[in-house]
């Protein structure tokens, strides 16, 4: 059957902000489904309130909401728009979970609005334990034995039934803090009672624990003739216990039998059926008994996921695609397999290669926290790898993390040469019994200790087969390191190792050469790699998308084209500082050498993006973003350039390289890149140009570093040099401060000076993009931080355009600018951020590169700025392009930082230079306090429009804080304040009551945080005294998600934002409105 | 574990040096692909296989090793097994033994570390060839010379090979054998007859899930060579007649084809694979050779009948001609959605069905088991008329 015909109008629910466990997988998922939905004529209203992602782009949907994702909200574009369906699986949980909530308003009912794709009785079967467990009992499947008790003796009662060892889960917890492995009585007896209080609710579940099982993934896709195929398969390398997104997973599943597989196979469409999914994706995930096989279901997810996203790269097979075809009535075999172009939807990709997902961590950033992973998920970002063996694959993964590592250890940077010799056998053991993001490394370790592998297993219950691989490459590492004596390495030997997966980097470590010794000798021996496709069939119908990896076997399929061509280097995997904004601009960039005529061929191993779809690019080369990496596919390929500036830090480290060996660089050089990001050389042209920066200096230790903040005088900013996000970066007061910091941040970028910058305290802060053609240069848009200097600007709220700053300042910004971009021969984008304090303009900093604002700028403008950038480096001029003049818009943009705090158990949510934030949301309106207002609740911070306001600041803030109490008074809150600012308010005629800190005694205010008597709270501080009361005050706050404000500017913003809450009712309005 | 350098080498000229992992050896065969990420054990011992070296596209195999279930006939049919890499280490609860010491025992030749996907892609292009693997003589010349002097897949009767010598009952999911001068004519041969279907299969190099789905679904299934005497089986009184999968082209199984014209009609017929082939030979049809064939468990077939895909397992080289069926009073029931190639029919006057297609799976998907409970029905009907 064809696609329905009485469906006109779709409206999808997108995904919202990146936060932890919800990615930029779903922009990719949502893209692909609008695209589908408009080829086959359908309108496509969209809400997202992610201004970074492609799927906002004006040209994706016949109407882009970016508004907050609330029911409300989509109520209220179902009242304008009067679709005729609701597609909600393809949001991530927020699109499920709205959709549901939207549903039980009635709303879909009242409009008229069918939801397509999965229905409410579906997603509540999936989502509910109990109807899930019913449904699998129907169908004869086990899920673990469970419980919910409010009560100790509930607890004791439901103990009985499940029999221990028994996981404890309190609900509604931050992070999954709480819970644990019960083994006997006693130790439930405890972890019940302590689990009861930490949930927010007095509820625990009790679950069988299945800890130590393997873990099994399936996809699969129904359509609505109910024929149903499995899409990928997925083995956890960790075993249950870790969360799936912060296993190393592999595609596809290794250590089943075929009889095994199939009982499987069998599970998830018997599940998919039973519960209801009429057309789509489902993730189904398993858990299998190591010992005899015994087989239960862990749980199922009705909608596209994050695994959804990683099968549809090992495979290439785009289930969101075929999800949205399927959802509007289309069945398997009516829809192509682009990738072949010769067979249907209808059959079930086969791999003729290993694929390997690793997560990206960012524990260094909330060193708070533990390193340990558990069923809460703490990776900001993943990698995936594709090679002809496990072993090839995974080595692949490690270097694509782009945490410093050039595989799987053997590169310079294990703990033997960080510390002075290999860790202790008991330090070892510890770090594979506790699972950690460093556990591989110790695996290896473990093996170069003799440490049996039995042991092993039993510490790690990781399945031997994975234990054996890793065995394997570090039996080959040694093979190798015997070479070391005598330098030489047999070709035969090369060839393996790099089979294996090594890189050249690992290989001169391990023979005591240098890595262009081993590339010499390869390019001698004509040991390269070879270039395969992703083609879904195992080779066995011919395949015309062509989508490659590398690996070292014979045959190479790349097939290269004597066009013209152009390579961007995508941004690796997301992680704290380098997001989706970065892929969003690579995105572009390949759209922009589309219109241009130009073959794009796109680098990347971030599995979860719309840059690594097979049909965004002309040519897509899942591999690592290293030097080796990218030069082979140079090699091969040959293109006319190379952009650099569009992926964040990965692509601009390696512009220098790159340009060494002789590849083109396409945009501003390398040279002008340097002399940006070179302190020295930056001074230069500052002073050239009349511009000042903040008083300044770098120190190579803590000694010189004193003596430079004594001559500029505290407080002083202290960073490393060549990391980007704000790593290791703090503001401090005084000299013990100062010393302490500085060896932090001398051990952050070892080799490099530290920097050190005079801090401008309550300054305005402005970021700028703008674009230059060589001659001219036009801003993108200038932004004002709401937080003052000091808050990184990744976390930091900002306005565009700005409100505060007058035109005079606004136009010696422009010039500077101009001035700048000029003196750096500026060909593309350039982000500079700038200070104002005192009526003085100070430069800050410059990056010659997109900058994480470009997409919320061009989503404010409506000017594609990245894309105009590729075409201006393709040797256009903005004249040609008809952008000539910066746009000022008269309605108001801002943009929220969202925080990941809520993961991470004991971290303060206080702001500073280092950046926290995983993502981000934009609110837009005519003024800037309903601009404000719809950030924060897309943000999800719910601002009150009535009830209490709790006030507690620092002194130096408190002068500042009363036009914010008075203003809130006024709206009719009431105040509750802490002794010291209590007292303050008081002395200044503003009513409040005094309420305790933690530190007097109770009741106190996280009583009331706690007792719901608090709906806002204004806590500023400087976190430096470790759990303190201001602490203790922010972390009820984002247990009980109070709507907060650490800074007093943010206080300001808020107040605007209720005052205009209050005023009106918020209304919505598309972009395509905005810029027509 | 010991490797030895081999050679592969193709009539066509093209050469892949490899390792053995089992050891010393020399074997010739058609070389194919198969696209099944698991199962290689059923694969391995899958009569269909017989004088074929198999490359699984899967570039890593053995990593489950093998166990005495997972097995689909009594020993290892393949003559080679060409893989990416072999893994040494097995790591499953049912594993048993590792897959190359269950090679060696049966001394079948186990290749690997060459470009297997550059071999199926060649394979894809050029159609399935003959081909010689030595780790004796590894001279490229010689051992193409070698290729070319094995005889071509095509004319040749490879079901003798295959074939039980003697005639035995499946029982509890083995074969039970039948002693000398035990299976004389008359229809008191079953144990079961009125409580379960008794039925005689054809075993033209049968699968032993085959008989394991029809003992599950209610059959007593008496297996006989495939030459056996037409006149034995009348006088059995069988409720229904299995034409089983075999191994290579079925123009020469004239016998077969004989036997199976001469049953038509007579009694409810079910025929996979080779079954199918030899059954469209018996109405009149033409089968042909496929370029390259059609192995593994993932081949989309549309049941015309209800308008659903299902995803079958599927081993065969040859193929009924679709036009050749016309007028030959079937209906076509399914289809081939790759390459719309024939893979079902059943007639349209007689009780009779089959399929191209393994819905036996070992290895692969399920989707198609519901045929054998067809052919439960057909018999059931059949014997209330």
């Amino acid at each position: 059957m064809p696609k329905r015909s009485d469906l006109k109008k779709i409206l999808i629910i997108g995904a919202g902000p990146i936060i932890i466990s919800q990615g930029c997988e779903f922009d990719y998922s949502g893209t692909q489904a609008c695209k589908a939905l408009r080829e086959e004529g359908f309108e496509v209203v969209l809400i997202n309130s992610n201004p970074a992602t492609i799927m906002t782009d004006p040209e994706m949907a016949e109407a882009t909401y970016i508004e907050p994702i609330t029911p409300q909200m989509v109520e209220k574009i179902i009242q304008k728009e009067r679709p005729d369906a609701l597609l909600p699986t393809l949001g991530g949980q927020t699109g499920l979970n709205t959709a549901i909530a939207v549903a039980k308003m009635g709303v879909l009912e009242k409009y008229n609005v069918e939801m397509i794709g999965a229905s409410i009785e579906a997603i509540n079967k999936a989502e509910d334990r109990d109807l899930f467990r019913k449904a699998m009992n129907k169908i004869n499947l086990r899920i673990p034995e469970s419980g919910i008790a409010s009560t100790m003796e509930e607890v004791r009662e439901i103990a009985e039934v499940i029999g221990f060892p028994i996981i404890v889960r309190p609900s509604f917890t931050l992070g999954g803090t709480g819970g644990g492995v019960a083994y006997n009585k006693e130790d439930l007896e405890v972890m019940a009672k302590a689990g009861l209080d930490a949930s927010l609710i007095t509820q625990i579940m009790l679950e069988e624990s299945v800890l130590g099982w393997k873990e099994y993934e399936l996809e699969v896709m129904r359509d609505h003739r109910d024929n149903v195929v499995i899409i990928c398969s997925i083995e956890n390398m960790d075993p249950m216990g870790i969360h799936t997104g912060d296993s190393i997973t592999v595609a596809p599943i290794q250590t089943l039998t075929d009889r095994e597989y199939q009982i499987m196979r069998d599970a998830s469409i018997a599940i998919i059926r039973e519960i209801g999914v009429d057309t789509g994706g489902s993730n189904v995930q398993f858990a299998v008994n190591p010992k005899n096989g015994e087989m239960i279901v862990v749980e199922m997810n009705p909608r596209v996921s994050r695994s959804s996203a990683l099968a549809s790269k090992a495979t290439g097979f785009p289930i969101a695609k075929i999800a949205a075809k399927l959802a509007v009535g289309y069945t398997l075999d009516e829809i192509s397999n682009d990738i072949t172009g010769e067979t249907l939807a209808s059959f079930e990709p086969t791999l003729d290669y290993c694929v390997v997902k690793i997560p990206r961590f960012t524990f260094e950033k909330f060193p708070e926290t533990e390193d340990y992973l558990t069923t809460s998920m703490k990776s900001v970002g993943e990698t995936m790898a594709i090679g002809r063996t496990f072993k090839e694959a995974l080595q692949k993964g490690i270097r694509s993390l782009e945490i410093g590592r050039h595989g799987l250890g053997s590169d310079g940077k294990d703990h033997a040469d960080l510390f002075q010799g290999p860790p202790s056998e008991s330090e070892i053991i510890k770090k594979l019994a506790t699972p950690n993001s460093q556990r591989l490394f110790y695996l290896r370790e473990a093996f170069l200790a003799n440490i049996p592998m039995d042991i092993i297993y039993e510490r790690t219950m990781i399945d031997p087969w994975f234990l054996n691989q890793i065995n394997q490459i570090v039996e080959l590492e040694k093979k190798i390191s015997r070479c070391k004596t005598e330098k030489i390495i047999s070709d035969e030997l090369l060839f393996q190792a790099k089979a294996y997966g090594f890189s050249d980097i690992q290989l001169a470590h391990l023979t005591n050469r240098t890595a262009k010794d081993i590339l010499n000798q390869r390019n001698k021996a004509r040991i390269k790699p070879v270039y395969k496709l992703v083609d879904t069939c195992a080779a066995e119908f011919k395949a015309s998308t062509p989508y490659y990896y590398s690996t070292y076997e014979m045959e190479c399929e790349a097939r290269i084209s004597d066009k013209k061509k152009v390579m961007i280097l995508g941004s690796g995997p997301n992680r704290i500082g380098q997001g989706i904004e970065f892929d969003y601009c690579c995105v572009h960039a390949s759209f922009a050498l589309r219109e241009e005529g130009v073959e794009s061929i796109m680098v990347n191993s971030n599995p979860e993006t719309v840059s690594t779809d097979y049909d965004t690019s002309d040519k897509l080369y899942f591999e690592p973003l290293t030097q080796e990496d990218v030069l082979h596919i140079i090699e091969k390929e040959k293109p006319d350039g190379v952009i650099v500036q569009f992926g964040g830090q990965t692509p601009l480290n390696l512009s220098v390289p790159l340009h060494k060996a002789g590849v083109p660089i396409l945009g501003t050089q390398p040279e002008s890149i340097d002399r940006a990001e070179d302190r020295k050389l930056f001074q230069a042209m500052l002073k050239k140009l009349r511009l000042v920066q903040p008083d300044n200096g770098t120190a190579t230790d803590a000694e010189e570093a004193a003596d430079i903040a004594e001559e500029i005088g505290y407080p002083v900013i202290v960073r490393p040099s060549y990391v980007l996000g704000g790593r290791a970066m703090k503001i401090v007061y005084n000299r013990i401060e100062l010393e302490n910091f500085a060896r932090i941040a001398i051990d952050a970028s070892p080799g490099h000076p530290i920097l050190i910058d005079k801090f401008l305290e309550e300054a305005i802060e402005l970021d700028v993009d703008a674009i230059s053609d060589g001659t001219t240069t036009i801003i993108g848009g200038i932004m004002e931080h709401i937080e003052e200097a000091g808050i990184h600007s990744g976390d930091s709220a900002c306005i565009l355009p700005p409100v505060n700053v007058e035109q005079k300042l606004l136009d010696e910004v422009a010039a500077a600018t101009k001035a700048m971009a000029a003196e750096l021969n500026i060909i593309g984008l350039m982000n500079v951020q700038y200070a104002i304090k005192d009526g003085r303009l100070y430069v800050i900093e410059v990056n010659p590169r997109a900058s994480r604002t470009i997409p919320f700028v061009s989503k404010a403008t409506g000017i594609p700025l990245a894309k105009l950038a590729t075409k201006v480096m393709l040797g256009k001029s903005l004249q040609e392009l008809g952008f000539t003049k910066e746009v000022v818009t008269s309605h108001i943009s801002v943009k929220e930082a969202v925080l990941p705090f809520d993961r991470f158990p004991d971290v303060d949510s206080l702001l500073g230079p280092e950046m926290k934030s995983t993502g981000e949301v934009m609110g837009i309106d005519k003024d800037f306090g309903s601009a404000f207002a719809k950030a924060q609740l897309g943000a999800r911070q719910n601002l009150p429009v009535e009830g209490t306001v709790f006030i507690s600041v620092q002194n130096k803030d408190k002068q500042a804080v009363l036009s914010v109490a008075e203003q809130f008074f006024h709206l009719g809150f009431r105040i509750v304040a802490t002794n010291g600012t209590s007292r303050f308010l008081e002395e200044n005629h503003i009513q409040n009551i005094k309420i305790n800190k933690v530190s007097i005694g109770r009741p106190h205010v996280v009583d009331a945080i706690t007792n719901g008597e608090i709906q806002l709270i204004i806590n500023t501080g400087t976190g430096d005294e470790p759990r303190n009361d201001g602490y203790l005050i922010r972390r009820a706050a984002l247990k009980y998600s109070i709507p907060y404000t650490t800074t007093i500017a943010g206080a300001m913003a808020i107040c605007k934002g209720i005052t205009a809450m209050k005023k009106m009712e918020m209304t919505v309005k598309t972009i395509q409105e905005y810029h027509i | 574990m010991e490797r030895v350098k081999a050679l592969i080498a193709l009539e066509d000229g093209r050469t892949f040096p490899c390792t053995s992992f089992t050891g010393t050896g020399e074997t010739s065969g058609e070389v194919v692909f198969n696209t099944s990420m698991s199962g290689y054990q059923e694969i391995l011992t899958d009569p269909s296989y017989r004088g074929q070296m198999v490359t699984m596209t899967y570039p890593l195999i053995g990593n489950y090793g093998v166990n005495p279930e997972d097995v689909e006939s009594d020993r290892i049919q393949v003559s080679a097994l060409l893989i990416k890499e072999y893994q040494e280490f097995p790591s499953n609860f049912r594993a048993t033994e590792s897959l190359a010491d269950y090679l060696k025992k049966q001394g079948v030749l186990g290749v690997e570390n060459f470009d297997t996907r550059a071999l199926t892609r060649h394979i894809r292009k050029t159609g399935a060839m003959r081909a010689f693997i030595s780790t004796i003589d590894l001279n490229p010349a010689s051992l193409i010379e070698k290729a070319r002097a094995i005889p071509s897949m095509t004319g040749q009767d490879l079901v003798k090979e295959v074939t039980t010598s003697s005639p035995y009952f499946w029982e509890n999911g083995k074969p039970v054998w039948i002693k000398k001068g035990e299976l004389e004519d008359g229809s008191d041969i079953w144990k079961s007859k009125g409580t379960r279907f008794s039925v005689v299969a054809f075993d033209f190099g049968i699968k032993y899930n085959i008989l394991r789905c029809l003992e599950a679904e209610g059959c007593e299934v008496l297996v006989v060579p495939a030459t056996f005497s037409l006149d034995k089986i009348r006088s059995y009184q069988p409720d229904g007649i299995f034409l089983s999968n075999g191994p290579g082209d079925p123009e020469p199984l004239t016998y077969a084809i004989e036997s199976a014209k001469s049953l038509i009609g007579q009694y409810p017929i079910f025929g996979i694979c080779l079954g199918n082939q030899i059954l469209g030979l018996a109405l009149g049809g033409r089968t042909f050779k496929l370029k390259f064939g059609h192995r593994g468990g993932n081949q989309p077939v549309k049941n015309l009948k209800t308008g659903t895909v299902e995803i079958t397992s599927q081993n065969h080289g040859f193929a009924v001609d679709t036009d050749s069926m016309i007028g030959k009073n079937i209906e076509l029931t399914h289809i081939n959605l790759n390459d719309n190639t024939f893979e079902g029919f059943q007639h349209k006057e007689y009780p009779l069905f089959a399929v191209q297609y393994h819905p036996e799976a070992a290895p692969g998907p399920h989707d198609a088991h519901y045929l054998f409970k067809n052919f439960i029905k057909m018999m059931k009907k059949w014997s209330s008329v």
